[in-house]
């Protein structure tokens, strides 16, 4: 028999509410208005696409165990490292955080019931998932032109491009959506007393990463109408027997392109600023230094997409004033890692899985940056573009950046969105081979790229032979990891020890309200008096 | 010099300068990296909660200004080198040589056509003589391309309907990969040709049996034969007289003022682009009545064009 709760949602026979969870049945989910559950929406897709990107990884990897091996053609290949890249960008990393854990979190660590626009946002979902089924659509004629879709070959070749480019639209439309959404909701609906220097710093990160969204990712979709024009009617924007530029193409690609990246980095970087005062029981050093370097990333993120096309035919001049740029940008990201070093400084430092995975995030991103200082610099570039040195480098950046962000948030907010403990066991066997796994695979990458290997070669000579092979071992463990770790994930929905309210004893506000949260978020609208990092005034006994 | 580098097992003087710059990166890169990650294991391990400490309270640093101002400025410091002497290499190993003997490169799906100024064509194979060097010349034939020669630490996108420049200084005799590492297609792994770094004797020998593919004449000579063909020495004069269009002579490598008081340098892109659209640099003082020759001159054909007009000094 139920009950109903006092806002009138039907309780689960065993009496106990799953506060946002309760309500149930496919339409509850479809037509949710709540962001809790669009956040859970984005987190389940996103996560898929994590997965089918990873499968498409692993046949990469076996496909170049031995050079020329027919286990699938080259072709087949093309297509396969084509799909990884287009997945795990634009369906998987980019909407990730953002979308998943901004979508959850955000209203919660202001102490708003919702975000500004909760139609729109619901909207946004939808418009991602049609943009996905297009995309898909567009496999029954397979692209493989690598994500990046250089013109003429994709002008030219016969896979789907026009669907595909109105699917990659639809996908930055509802980014695009999300971010309007955001920006309004953290300056209009924040809890009274949260001023701007009271914010959590994921907000600060989540605010400058709104901003890239909404300026950069209308270029990338009018881009891919071009492309789509110039195939459909033949204009020849960016072909040159018509008086185009193949090179336009690349500006207008990269303009999105490398501000997207910062997208995909700052959120994760304002996870991290959550997990590591928690877990060190200190107060977060240089909370000014970080807020603002998200914004210094964010504006000097939009003028060095050149440093993507230092080979490719554009002036000489251009590339100085692009490497030069580039560099800078480097300034605001190694701000943050000397703060996080700086809160752990005489810390009271414990190392569950959220902790694990925000320590592996500075270690990782660190390599994936110091590589990058290789790349701005121009005389090294022209050895090191288009080879595996820069595959390992977007992957120690992404993966062991973002990807262990979005890990470090999970773990971190499982129990406030599910009301369920993860195996701490499990996590950090998962945790393990994850991280064997990930160098394994990627840290040989560099050097093959350093003796010359290409990129998006199907084949190789045999002088590169032996270090694919330990990499395609490594893609083997780290997949391990994963399994272990989705296994928790699955294990943790149903089977998990319910949470308590604040199992981390943290002080933003989402520690506040149960596990999982009420539809409405907060009994009351609380009202905020202090910063959320004051942790070194109380011994850990004190918060409940 | 020469010896010290060669010594050193390096290719070419691109391959030695660019390791330098690797070098001069992963030395620094490597103090800040066992510096930064060693703080990192270290203060995870040092000031891990022990059962004893449970409830110790900790620190309250919140900030520390001068701090802050230090690692902005140092990462700053670094970083503005790493850009200075990387620029400064880039500048170096990028600049046209003098004396360079002229190469044209034609990359189409999915192989390498270089042409010699004797009008003969190889597949694939790029032979040079050690010691002088080289500028190649490339364009595509369909989509871009890319051009690398790992053992030189360089590469170059190759692009259609334009000109890209590689300037190689051999050294070294031996064979040196070349690599497509711009995605064309489904020959792209495969599309791979070779760097041959010949003692000026051999290469002089192997001028002389005149392997590759033939041409009936050098370059050059075709180039005049075009210009002849299609009627451009109505207009055009080589030997200094100025008729309807400006003289050839002299013509390459020349500051030509254009209109509207914007100046260019006749380098072999201008050439080409005045074939295939003369109105775009029109030579101050001349009127813009050329006509355009796309569709009638071949891109193979410009390559011999600009080859005779160098010779005409």
């Amino acid at each position: 028999m139920t009950e109903t709760t006092a806002n009138g949602l039907a309780v689960p026979e065993n009496g106990r509410s799953r506060g946002y969870l309760d309500e149930k049945g496919f339409r509850s989910w479809a037509l949710t208005l709540d962001h809790k559950r669009i956040g859970v929406l984005y987190l389940y897709t996103t996560l898929f696409f994590f997965l089918l990107g990873g499968i498409f990884a692993l046949l990469i990897r076996i496909k170049l165990m031995y050079p020329g091996q027919a286990i699938f053609s080259d072709q087949t290949y093309n297509v396969l490292f084509t799909l990884h890249g287009s997945v795990m960008i634009f369906l998987f990393i980019i909407p990730g955080i953002p979308s998943g854990l901004g979508n959850f979190l955000i209203p919660l660590l202001i102490g708003a019931r919702d975000v500004a626009f909760p139609r729109l946002n619901l909207a946004s979902y939808w418009i991602f998932v049609a943009g996905i089924l297009v995309i898909l659509g567009s496999l029954f004629r397979p692209m493989d032109t690598g994500w990046t879709f250089y013109t003429p070959y994709s002008a030219k070749t016969g896979a789907n491009i026009a669907f595909l480019s109105f699917g990659i639209f639809l996908v930055g439309m509802s980014s695009i959506l999300t971010g309007l959404n955001f920006i309004v909701t953290v300056h209009k609906l924040r809890a009274p007393g949260m001023t701007w220097h009271r914010l959590p710093l994921f907000i600060w990160g989540m605010y400058a990463t709104s901003i890239i969204q909404v300026v950069a990712t209308p270029v990338v979709g009018i881009t891919f109408l071009l492309l789509a024009m110039e195939r459909l009617f033949g204009v020849g924007f960016f072909d040159p027997a018509k008086g185009g530029d193949p090179l336009l193409f690349q500006h207008f690609f990269w303009f999105y392109s490398h501000p997207v990246v910062y997208v995909m980095i700052l959120p994760a970087m304002g996870v991290i600023s959550e997990v590591i005062p928690v877990f060190s029981r200190k107060p977060i050093f240089g909370y000014r230094a970080i807020a603002y370097s998200s914004l210094a990333i964010a504006f000097l993120g939009f003028l060095v997409w050149g440093h993507h096309m230092f080979v490719s035919g554009m002036s000489k001049t251009a590339s100085i004033i692009f490497s030069f740029l580039t560099f800078f940008v480097a300034v605001p990201t190694a701000v943050k890692v000397f703060n996080w070093i700086a809160t752990m400084y005489k810390g009271s430092i414990t190392f569950e899985s959220p902790m694990l995975y925000a320590l592996t995030f500075i270690f990782l991103f660190i390599i994936g940056g110091l590589t990058g200082m290789f790349l701005g610099a121009l005389a090294t570039d022209v050895h090191l573009h288009d080879t595996y040195f820069i595959v390992a480098h977007f992957h120690y950046t992404m993966m062991g950046g973002t990807v262990m962000g979005l890990l470090a948030g999970l773990h971190y907010w499982w129990p406030k969105m599910t009301g369920r403990m993860l195996s701490e066991k499990m996590a950090r066997w998962g945790w393990l081979l994850t991280f064997i796994g990930f160098n394994l695979t990627f840290l040989v990458q560099f050097y093959l790229g350093f003796k010359g290997m290409p990129r998006r070669w199907a084949e190789y000579p045999p002088q590169y032979q032996f270090l694919n092979i330990v990499s395609t071992v490594g893609s083997w463990i780290l997949a391990g990891g994963i399994l272990v770790m989705f296994s928790n994930f699955i294990r943790g929905l149903f089977r998990g020890d319910p949470a308590p309210a604040n199992p981390w004893k943290g002080l933003t506000l989402e520690w506040r309200t149960a596990s999982p949260p009420p539809t409405e978020n907060f009994e009351t609208v609380p009202v905020v008096t202090d910063w959320p990092y004051g942790y070194a005034k109380r011994k850990p006994a004190d918060d409940g | 010099m020469t010896n010290a580098f060669a010594a050193a097992g390096a290719a070419s003087p691109s391959a030695w300068k660019i390791d330098a710059v690797f070098l001069f990166i992963t030395g620094v890169s490597l103090f800040f990296f066992l510096l930064v990650e060693g703080l990192l294991i270290y203060f995870a391990i040092r000031y891990r909660r022990r059962k004893a400490s449970e409830d110790a309270a900790t620190s309250d640093v919140k900030s520390n200004t001068v701090l802050e101002i230090v690692w902005v400025l140092v990462p700053s410091l670094a970083v503005l080198a790493f850009f200075t002497y990387g620029y400064m290499v880039y500048r170096d190993v990028t600049a046209p040589q003098p004396g360079a003997a002229d190469i044209n490169v034609t990359a189409g799906q999915f192989l390498y056509e270089f042409k010699y100024p004797d009008g003969r064509t190889a597949m694939n194979e790029l032979r040079v003589p050690a010691g002088r060097p080289v500028k190649l010349i490339m364009t595509s034939r369909d989509v871009i391309h890319g051009f690398f020669i790992p053992d030189y630490r360089i590469k170059q996108d190759i692009l259609p309907g334009q000109y890209t420049y590689l300037h190689l200084q051999p050294d070294r005799e031996g064979t040196y990969d070349i690599f497509c590492t711009q995605y064309c297609g489904v020959g792209h792994s495969t599309m791979r040709a070779k760097l041959i770094v010949m003692s000026a004797d051999a290469y002089a020998a192997w001028m002389a049996r005149g392997e590759g593919v033939k041409a009936a004449m050098s370059l050059p000579e075709k180039g005049k034969a075009l210009l002849e063909k299609f009627g451009c020495l109505g207009c055009h004069s080589t030997d200094g007289t100025v008729k309807v269009g400006p003289s050839f002579k002299g013509l390459y490598g020349r500051e030509v003022h254009l209109e509207k008081g914007r100046e260019t340098i006749a380098d072999e892109e201008y050439i080409r682009e005045s074939i295939f659209d003369p109105g775009a640099k029109v030579a101050r003082g001349f009127p813009n009545i050329m006509p355009t020759f796309k569709g009638s001159i071949a891109d193979d054909d410009v390559a011999a064009i600009v080859a005779y007009i160098k010779t005409l000094k």
